[in-house]
């Protein structure tokens, strides 16, 4: 059976048709071909497909499509505003935080989150953050570097 | 797969026992499409819970607390006194799963996936909470020790659910405590974990015990034998040893790609200690 769903997604108010039992993610995808957000695992363990879900970090594997209606959902794709890039994503270009590019997106939505709650973590408190979150390219080091650099990028402490 | 979002507990209720087992209920659904994606489970439905307010909220009265069964660890953790009365709880809750878990993953749904290593559940067998179940038949509370029978299965009649945990509001003078032993720092399922309550008196003899183990055996366990070494007695020294050996003789585990069984029976012992050390601090001894 199609729903339609009635949600907001980056600040848009939108409207879609969904099957019962899809995927938020297979449904930003597949549906609304919003395809920033990517799919690693589909079980909840690498953090591919973070999503902001009313204001909190999921992963969109993990959510259906139908428990959205009335929600909030913000994807890596909100992140750049005016077509200027989020700091995280400047740091992760300039740090080259990225190789093959599938766990980015994640990494930036769940990164922000934290810097939302806690504009100053340490080391230790942006890797257990993003302990949720897989590469297999990085092995972290420049990931986390740039999660610290684009912190202090926005509390104003960098040129 | 079909899915509804119901409003109310009758709702919820009918809409279970009318499937007859074949919807499943859906709380953070963190455990069942991970499960369902995975091809081990079909159902035809999902009720999703989150939306009943008794199973969303987190209560505090007289009689202490009502903890949603589908409140997510993440609100758990916000909680301005829940945090405080039973750091064990909390801690264990947010032991499962990353960030992204904790934003939906709930103790309701923790309990009844069932699983012999699930971390909230010896917190909260610990803490003495029960469970308010609500059903065709109607309501009853059952300890949480009661609630699963054996790998991936609960008491819980056809149609019924956890509405909510009930905990007490804990006296001046009480701890708890949850340890698990994971081979890395996150993201992992317990080798074998251990939450201890206690409350002691003025002079910091043990008044009240309380000790749950996991993934020691088919089920999670409460060690009924923790009361009579604990209590009367400092804990200290010699009866910390009595009480891991008591943990370490009560575990019956299988080897895994975790642990062998003769690893886990010896280390489930060293952390009941640990647990019970920490529960004495946070109780003032």
């Amino acid at each position: 059976m199609k729903r339609h769903i009635s949600t907001t997604i980056d600040g848009e108010a939108l409207e879609f048709l969904s099957e019962d039992g899809q995927t938020l993610l297979d449904a930003l995808r597949d549906v609304l071909l919003k395809t920033g957000t990517k799919e690693g695992c589909g079980t909840g363990d690498c953090g591919a497909c973070s999503v902001m879900l009313d204001g909190r970090l999921v992963c969109s594997c993990l959510v259906l499509a139908a428990e959205v209606e009335g929600a909030s959902v913000e994807t890596v794709e909100g992140l750049a505003e005016a077509g200027e890039l989020h700091p995280l994503q400047k740091r992760f270009l300039e740090g080259a935080a990225l190789q093959c590019g599938v766990c980015t997106p994640g990494f930036l939505v769940a990164a922000k989150a934290l810097l939302e709650i806690n504009p100053d973590p340490s080391e230790k408190e942006v890797r257990y953050w993003l302990a949720g979150n897989l590469c297999r390219c990085t092995g972290y080091d420049k990931i986390i570097r740039s999660v610290l650099d684009a912190a202090a990028d926005m509390r104003g402490e960098t040129e | 797969m079909q899915y509804q979002a119901v409003k109310t507990l009758e709702e919820a209720v009918e809409r279970l026992s009318r499937a007859e087992g074949e919807h499943m209920p859906l709380a953070g659904g963190t455990d069942l499409l991970a499960q369902r994606r995975a091809g081990r489970i079909d159902p035809k439905g999902v009720v999703d819970l989150k939306r009943v307010p008794e199973l969303a909220e987190i209560v505090l009265d007289d009689h202490g607390y009502r903890v949603g069964a589908a409140v997510s660890g993440a609100e758990l953790g916000e909680h301005p006194t829940l945090g405080q009365d039973w750091p064990g709880v909390v801690e264990a809750a947010q032991l499962i799963g990353s960030t992204q878990i904790q934003g939906r993953a709930s103790m309701g749904g923790n309990l009844c996936n069932a699983s012999p290593a699930a971390d909230s559940v010896p917190a909260l067998i610990a803490a003495g909470a029960l469970c308010s179940l609500v059903g065709p038949s109607g309501r009853r509370e059952l300890p949480v020790e009661e609630i699963i029978l054996s790998p991936g299965q609960t008491c819980l009649a056809p149609g019924e659910l956890v509405a909510h945990f009930r905990l007490p509001r804990p006296g001046p003078r009480t701890g708890d405590a949850y340890l698990r032993l994971i081979p890395r720092t996150e993201m992992d399922i317990a080798v074998v974990g251990a939450g201890v309550a206690l409350e002691l008196d003025a002079d910091g003899l043990c008044t009240a015990c309380r000790v749950g183990l996991g993934a020691v055996a088919p089920t999670p366990l409460r060690l009924d034998e923790a009361e009579a070494i604990l209590v009367g007695r400092r804990v200290e020294g010699p009866v910390l040893d009595e009480l891991a050996a008591a943990a370490s003789a009560a575990a019956r585990p299988i080897d895994d790609m975790r642990a062998t069984a003769e690893y886990r029976v010896r280390v489930v012992g060293v952390m009941a200690k640990r647990a019970a050390q920490i529960a004495a601090t946070r109780a003032g001894g």
